[in-house]
């Protein structure tokens, strides 16, 4: 199968089952990298992290990127149009029986169903992220790493600068009254920094 | 001006605005679609919005196909899709590409592993959101417990979680109904 009919595909499976917004297309976008071998959790999570910071909805963002990332600019095209495709066939459908659809009960009790699925992969994906991100049960560690600004990282399990910074983040963007409004795009933009400044990617 | 022209580009400059997904959408909504231009009422526009968020897909291009199809049908709704993710299409393509042709430097490698923590904490802060909104009693508790187990240990479609979810949740209200 041509790579854009495969892209097109995947992305409207994506845009059909992904319900709750953008970050609900996360787990069927490691799925697709996984099965595909198209890209890696982290060139996803790369990915993730500049859909976040530029103007635009998430889940158009990220699903331009990974189809530029397959197949350049047509593959940009072809993933989002791919993915917004299952969104316009049904929401005209629902249109057409607005007040039906609203009150429905069938449609009230799968949603009943579907909110907490929905949470239960975003969270399964939080978890595959966190593994490959702050520990190295999928990672290797660079050899011949030069001063260690943090003493305790090296080749341990842990990715202990990571853990740290972590720790930080969540402090500040749930429990600090002044920085928790914060845009995210705030919170990137440090990480960058510090990424730069005790050279994250030698963990 | 041509109706289909002003709905392309009045989507197109709110999915400019759009700074971080569909909920933030709303408020920019409320000002271009019911107060400046007049396509749709107040009630509507929240009504639209809920359901944007109770059919599959994103959030915003739900919502913008919801009022382009109102104001000039079918093909209002795909007109205004498109003219929400254009932007989108544009700035992601052309950061693609600076991003990969700098990709080898080391500094570069730097800042993304540090901002790859930071979206790990941001996943993590976004589950914890929706848990509160989504897991309401105890069987929406073991929908979100079994699901999560089964992504983490299985190596299944999260396709396949969706419909068994949906389907769950029809059973599990029925026998709630049948029980009083």
């Amino acid at each position: 199968m041509s790579v854009y009919l495969r892209l097109f595909w995947e992305f409207f499976k994506t845009g059909l089952f992904a319900v709750g917004g953008g970050m609900a297309t996360l787990p069927f976008l490691q799925d697709i990298g996984q099965v595909t071998g198209w890209y890696t959790y982290t060139d996803l999570m790369n990915m993730l992290a500049v859909s976040e910071s530029t103007p635009g909805p998430i889940g158009i963002n990220m699903a331009t990127y990974v189809g530029f990332t397959v197949g350049g600019l047509p593959g940009a095209v072809i993933a989002t149009i791919g993915e917004v495709t299952p969104s316009i066939i049904v929401v005209l459908i629902v249109a057409a029986m607005l007040k039906k659809f609203r009150d429905s009960r069938l449609v009230n009790d799968a949603f009943y169903g579907l909110r907490p699925a929905s949470t239960g992969l975003i969270g399964a994906a939080c978890v595959a992220v966190v593994l490959e991100v702050l520990t190295s049960v999928a990672s290797q560690t660079p050899e011949g790493s030069i001063v260690n600004t943090f003493s305790l990282t090296g080749t341990g399990l842990f990715n202990w600068p990571g853990l740290l910074l972590a720790a930080v983040l969540l402090v500040f963007t749930n429990w600090v009254k002044p920085t928790k409004k914060l845009h995210p795009i705030v919170f990137i933009a440090i990480s960058a920094v510090v990424g730069v400044v005790f050279q994250f990617g030698r963990f | 001006m041509n109706e289909l022209l002003d709905l392309f580009l009045t989507f197109a400059k709110m999915g400019v605005m759009t700074f971080g997904g569909g909920m933030a959408m709303l408020p920019i909504l409320q000002r271009e679609v019911v107060e400046n231009k007049h396509w749709a009422t107040e009630e509507e526009l929240v009504d639209y919005y809920a359901i944007g968020q109770c059919t599959p897909g994103i959030i915003a291009v739900n919502t913008a196909t919801f009022i382009g199809q109102k104001k000039r049908g079918a093909i209002g709704g795909i007109v205004a899709t498109l003219g929400v993710v254009f932007p989108s299409l544009v700035i992601i393509s052309i950061l693609a590409g600076l991003i990969t042709n700098y990709s080898h430097l080391a500094w570069v490698q730097n800042a993304f592993a540090g901002i790859q923590v930071c979206v790990c904490v941001l996943i993590f802060n976004a589950v914890v959101k929706l848990l509160k909104k989504s897991v309401v009693d105890k069987p929406t508790a073991a929908i979100f417990a079994l699901v999560l187990a089964g992504g983490v240990f299985l190596d299944v479609s999260p396709v396949w979680f969706v419909i068994a979810a949906a389907l769950a949740g029809i059973v599990l209200k029925n026998l709630e109904v049948k029980g009083k």
